[in-house]
């Protein structure tokens, strides 16, 4: 049990502090790698509790692919030396305060709400108990992803496919001068189109012009 | 202290998403911070629903996160494709200077 609590101070704190580094760090490229640290400990927290299939999977998604994205998208659209102007902007400074003062306000709100909260006495001994001993925290996700909750794991596999065509329709873009194979214009050439015949007059030559 | 309860994890959960949100009032860089924050600020989400459903012995809130998850890669996708159309269109993707819909 007290390894329970030093790991999960160790964790929480290392955490807490790459989200704060994510939003004040200068660099951008910066904030993605402390993004990638905060994704990791927070999943290691998943696996602590025994959500390991959770954790696993917050680390295939977050770290393999959408940081990996993030970084991408930093590296190529070249923001990474712009200059910090965080709190010191002079032009529009002047929500700073309110957006300070309406944060801690949320945060308060949580910590009230988290703090004076009674749960039902019977809630913990309740019969409708969906996680077993004997099975893996997988198998039994598994069991219950694909019988209850099947029509919402298809719609969100079309989300996906949409967010997929989404971005290739968005990003996508016709250059000028690429040279493509058609197989339509291809195939449906004429023969009259092709080739000519040309009486060539001697000492003249022909001239064909392309 | 020593005991880590339910409380613990809503704790740290209340304290990731409100970073996130400062992250997402206070920045004056650019926009993918934001969203950056927004990704924060559905880890804390997560980190919510997955000790409810540790602690209260229910597997749905799991389940929930596994959606939520997979609605944040989408939208990750598509707030970044949208940043590079305009970083292409418009050369700046600095919070300051979009300004396109300011009357």
């Amino acid at each position: 049990m007290i390894a329970h609590a030093i790991f999960f101070y160790v964790f929480s704190l290392i955490a807490i502090i790459s989200a704060i580094m994510v939003t004040v760090s200068k660099n951008t490229v910066h904030s993605v790698f402390f993004l990638i640290l905060d994704f990791i400990s927070i999943s290691c927290l998943f696996i602590m509790i025994g959500a390991e299939f959770l954790g696993m999977i917050m680390l295939i998604v977050y770290v393999g692919a959408v940081a990996v994205l993030f970084l991408f998208v930093v590296m190529m659209l070249n923001v990474a030396q712009q200059k910090n102007q965080w709190l010191l902007s002079k032009e529009s400074s002047g929500h700073i305060p309110i957006g300070l003062i309406i944060s801690a306000l949320i945060f308060f709100e949580l910590i009230i709400v988290i703090g004076g909260w009674k749960y039902k006495p019977d809630l913990f001994n309740s019969n409708n108990l969906d996680i077993s001993s004997e099975l893996s925290n997988t198998h039994s996700l598994g069991q219950i992803l694909y019988t209850d909750y099947i029509h919402v794991f298809q719609i969100s596999g079309m989300i996906l496919l949409i967010a997929m065509i989404g971005a290739i329709v968005l990003t996508f873009r016709q250059r000028e001068g690429v040279k493509k194979q058609s197989y339509i214009k291809q195939i449906s050439r004429e023969r009259s189109e092709g080739v000519e015949v040309l009486d060539v007059l001697s000492n003249k030559g022909v001239k064909i012009d392309d | 202290m020593i005991e880590i309860g339910l409380g613990h994890y809503l704790t740290l959960g209340a304290v990731i998403f409100t970073i996130g949100i400062v992250g997402i009032f206070l920045n004056r860089k650019n926009i993918i911070v934001i969203l950056m924050s927004i990704e924060l600020i559905l880890l804390a989400v997560n980190i919510n629903l997955v000790s409810f459903s540790i602690y209260l012995n229910d597997l749905s809130g799991q389940v929930f996160t596994l959606f939520i998850l997979t609605v944040a890669a989408a939208e990750a996708a598509i707030g970044l494709a949208i940043i590079v159309v305009y970083y292409r269109n418009a050369g700046t993707i600095r919070v300051e200077e979009i300004d396109n819909l300011k009357g």
